[in-house]
């Protein structure tokens, strides 16, 4: 019951923050657009948070998830820009979107391989690859970006649920209005010549980034949850040499975690490289804190051993809609970041007394 | 420091007195009415099983818990102690069964920790000065001891003297040890023992909590037992003796505290040759058949949890052979020991057994998951009524199979790691230190187990620390001396005696 409660609080929060800010600003901030808005905002976050939930309950940390986003970004800028154009093509899009989720589970490899070879502190791992990735990121172009301009679909592309055909008109004030022609079915494509001049089709529906999203959380959720490496991550987390002699191989499954976090990194490198339709070597500086931070307001112990996807899920959200929505406040980002902080703090000390109370009480 | 006259002007007083004392917690009456008087001088020992309330009454006259009711005197004043620092300042010392010192720190700087000799510079410490007077602290009882080593370099007989020249830096006049000699070896007990009696010689008050009676007939002048939160029974040592302190404890005679057994001893299964590792065992070449309990003797440091982790895959094989029903292993991690069909209790339940904070169930089945076909994929409900089965076997009491294993008292924690490798259903069982730390009833309950599992024609191998249990239920004895296989002796031809002196006495090439 208690436990049910600790896991509940975070969610009232973001709930509460949801009512209040609908009540505040109802026509901007409680329409669709925003939620979506604000998902695909979070969706670079969250799936990176997801690996980093796992291996924060190995025990463990990443510090270097925000360069390695960037190193990943580069590299799949590099492949796209090969042929000197500068519309890169359909399948250099592809080769440079598998190169840079490929890249991110080379450096996952390296991470793990280090931490479990070498027998260091993930910290320090980490802390040394997070320099490292940066560095490789600005070598790679110079310091410069690589602009890929029509690499949009993951970061701006949507899956149709419905689409409408709109055309502008002008309104009795003198200004232009979208108006709703027609509505039609995700899968028509219907001739725009015969719809008449000024007539476009919009598709509606839920973002690409946004889908793949919800799906790496599925998944995260259903391997902490339902598969053996997910167990062993809550036993090594929680007492590494106990669950070294209940025949767990230790070494193999931190190698599998650090290594998938860099898939999850590089995945989310290429919606983040998308969104922008740039490749940026000074991508994700100091997103490490943030995701750690989600983690964290999410209940999982940085000594390891406790955490949860749908906590993760909740502190991404929650942090999200806190900026979207003291941004729509008008609340200037220096003071998101102190709002942030006290969050942060704010929702481990809540933790930590709830399980105080809960140990006294036994 | 305890001034020499007052010694003999407190010779014989009543050092403490607690009165209806009382403490819920919950819903659970941790203590009820409970009455402990501890004269001067003497050592009075606290017994009771496992969650009979000794910690709690201890607890509370530390100054950790405030009782609900009733009252403490010390030296005949009254006391209410907020927090721990108020009890030792009123002379009352706690030294807790997992030590309370600082590992990195040397024995010096745990025994002044807070009172440091003050350097000739403001806000500096001496060194010097604080070695010296740890030394001259532990000349005067008389105790040998490197003031200047690190503790995590001292052996644990070693650390416990630190505690008690801390208690006594403190000015203590009531020191309470609780199992002092549960992670101690035989000789390190006995050493133990001396330094008790010279503290009560001293004037100090001693109350002394034990599960190993054999000990407390030794060493108590008085005994006080609990039973579920009340005091059943106190009384002078010379009254008593270890059946009607069993009796007032579990409210029962123990007559078969050794269970019989009829076992038919098979073939031979394991046979271990020549093993070496490189943690320090030299050519250990025993035998293990069908049915049969294979008791592991030596003192502490003698290399018995070693062969154990040699075998297990833990430390690394340097020479020799196991052999297992015939086929020779090749093991490097535990994860092929146990798919090889072998299983290891170990010996610190909390640093090598259980993930505390994690549901008692998946405790359970952490190393079978393999076995009970949760690969790929873990079914949570047919998990949960695995774990329960399992445990219900061995009557495990826990409030439901998710409640983390943390939430568990000692002997039921032990029960859960043994359920463990029941359900791995291991043909070679090694069971190192099985009862430490666990109640009298409690015990019984794993020598039923150990007999059962050898009805079922499993091999077991059982360390242990305890002559008693291993003459209760061993076929055979091995005896362990620095890393060497000394002794082969079936347990109805041997002694304690002999034994003892194969583990202890080094022989004079």
């Amino acid at each position: 019951m208690n436990k049910f409660v600790r896991q509940l609080l975070p969610f009232a929060t973001l709930i509460l923050l949801i009512a209040i800010l609908a009540a505040l600003k109802p026509n901007t901030f409680l329409t669709a657009e925003n939620f979506f808005n604000v998902l695909s905002r979070s969706s670079v976050n969250g799936i990176i948070a997801m690996g980093m939930t796992a291996v924060i309950i190995s025990g463990g940390i990443d510090l270097s998830v925000g360069s390695m986003m960037a190193l990943c970004g580069m590299v799949a800028g590099l492949i796209m820009t090969k042929n000197s154009s500068i519309v890169p093509t359909a399948g250099l899009m592809w080769l440079g979107t598998l190169a840079g989720v490929g890249a991110g589970l080379l450096c996952g490899l390296l991470n793990g391989g280090l931490i479990t070879k070498l027998n260091l502190p993930p910290f320090i791992v980490t802390l040394g690859t997070m320099s490292a990735f940066r560095g490789i990121s600005y070598v790679m172009n110079k310091g410069m970006m690589f602009d890929v301009p029509t690499y949009t679909f993951l970061g701006q592309g949507i899956v149709p649920l419905w689409k409408t055909a709109e055309n502008m008109v002008a309104a009795p004030d003198g200004t232009l209005k979208r108006q709703v022609l027609d509505i039609l079915p995700p899968w028509s494509s219907p001739d725009l010549a015969s719809l008449g001049q000024n007539v476009q089709i919009m598709p509606h529906g839920v973002p690409v980034n946004v889908l793949i999203f919800v799906l790496i959380v599925a998944a995260a959720f259903f391997m902490l949850r339902y598969t053996p490496l997910g167990r062993y991550t809550y036993a090594i987390g929680s007492n590494r040499q106990a669950a070294y002699h209940a025949g767990v191989h230790v070494d193999f499954n931190l190698l599998a975690i650090y290594a998938l976090t860099g898939l999850l990194v590089g995945v989310a490198a290429m919606i983040a490289t998308s969104r922008t339709v740039s490749a940026q070597p000074t991508a994700g500086i100091s997103l490490e804190l943030d995701i750690i931070a989600a983690v964290v307001i999410g209940g999982a112990s940085l000594s390891g051993g406790r955490g949860t996807v749908i906590g993760t899920i909740i502190g991404t959200l929650l942090i999200s809609f806190l900026r979207n929505g003291l941004t729509l406040l008008g609340i200037s980002t220096n003071i998101q970041l102190v709002v942030i902080g006290a969050i942060i703090i704010g929702a481990v000390a809540l933790d930590q007394m709830a399980r105080a109370k809960a140990v006294e009480s036994r | 420091m305890i001034a020499a006259p007052q010694e003999t002007a407190l010779q014989g007083g009543i050092a403490l007195r607690m009165e209806g004392i009382s403490k819920r917690f919950g819903p659970v009456q941790a203590l009820r009415d409970v009455r402990l008087t501890v004269r001067t001088g003497t050592v009075h020992a606290l017994v009771g099983e496992n969650g009979a309330g000794k910690s709690t009454l201890m607890k509370i006259l530390a100054g950790v818990y405030q009782p609900d009711t009733g009252a403490i005197e010390i030296h005949g004043r009254r006391r209410t102690f907020e927090n721990p620092a108020q009890a030792i300042e009123a002379g009352v010392s706690m030294i807790y069964q997992e030590l309370d010192l600082a590992e990195h720190l040397t024995a010096a700087e745990n025994i002044f920790l807070g009172a440091e000799p003050r350097g000739p510079v403001p806000c500096t410490v001496s060194h010097r000065a604080m070695i010296a007077r740890a030394d001259e602290l532990a000349r005067r009882f008389n105790f040998d001891l490197d003031a200047a080593a690190k503790v995590e370099d001292l052996p644990t007989g070693d650390c416990q003297i630190v505690e008690i020249l801390k208690a006594l830096r403190r000015n203590a006049s009531i020191i309470v040890m609780d199992e002092p000699t549960s992670s101690l070896s035989e000789r390190e007990a006995k050493r133990l023992f001396e330094v008790v009696r010279r503290l009560r010689s001293q004037g100090l008050s001693i109350i002394y909590i034990s599960h190993r009676l054999e000990e407390i007939i030794d060493l108590a002048d008085e005994v006080s037992v609990l039973r579920d939160g009340q005091l059943v029974h106190s009384e002078p040592m010379t009254n008593l003796n270890i059946s009607r302190i069993v009796h007032y404890m579990v409210g029962r005679e123990l007559t078969d505290f050794f269970p019989q057994r009829n076992v038919s001893i098979g073939e031979v299964l394991v046979q271990v040759d020549g093993l070496s590792s490189d943690a320090g065992v030299r050519d250990i070449s025993f035998e293990v058949r069908r049915g049969e309990i294979v008791g592991m003797a030596g003192l502490v440091g003698a290399g018995r949890t070693e062969v154990a982790r040699a075998i297990f895959g833990v430390d690394k094989r340097t020479a020799g052979s196991v052999v297992l029903d015939g086929r020779e292993l090749d093991i490097h991690s535990p994860g092929e020991a146990i798919s090889n069909g072998i299983a290891l209790l170990t010996e610190d339940r909390k640093r090598t057994g259980l993930c505390v904070e994690l549901p008692c169930s998946w405790n359970i089945t952490l190393p079978n998951l393999k076995q009970i076909g949760f690969t790929p994929f873990i079914k949570p409900a047919r998990e949960t009524r695995i774990a329960a089965d399992v445990a219900s076997r061995i009557a495990v009491k826990w409030s439901s199979p998710q409640a983390p294993a943390s939430s568990l008292s000692g002997g039921n924690q032990q029960k859960l790691l043994i359920a463990r490798w029941l359900l791995a259903n291991s043909k070679f069982m090694i069971f190192d230190e099985p009862t430490r730390g666990i109640d009298v009833g409690a015990k019984t309950e794993v020598y039923t187990l150990l007999n059962k599992l050898a009805e079922q024609q499993k091999a077991i191998l059982f360390i242990s620390s305890e002559l008693p249990e291993l003459f209760g239920i061993a076929d055979r004895i091995l005896v362990m001396r620095r890393g060497k296989l000394v002794g082969n002796l079936v347990t109805k031809q041997t002694s304690p005696e002999e034994v003892m002196h194969l583990a202890a006495v080094e022989e004079k090439a």
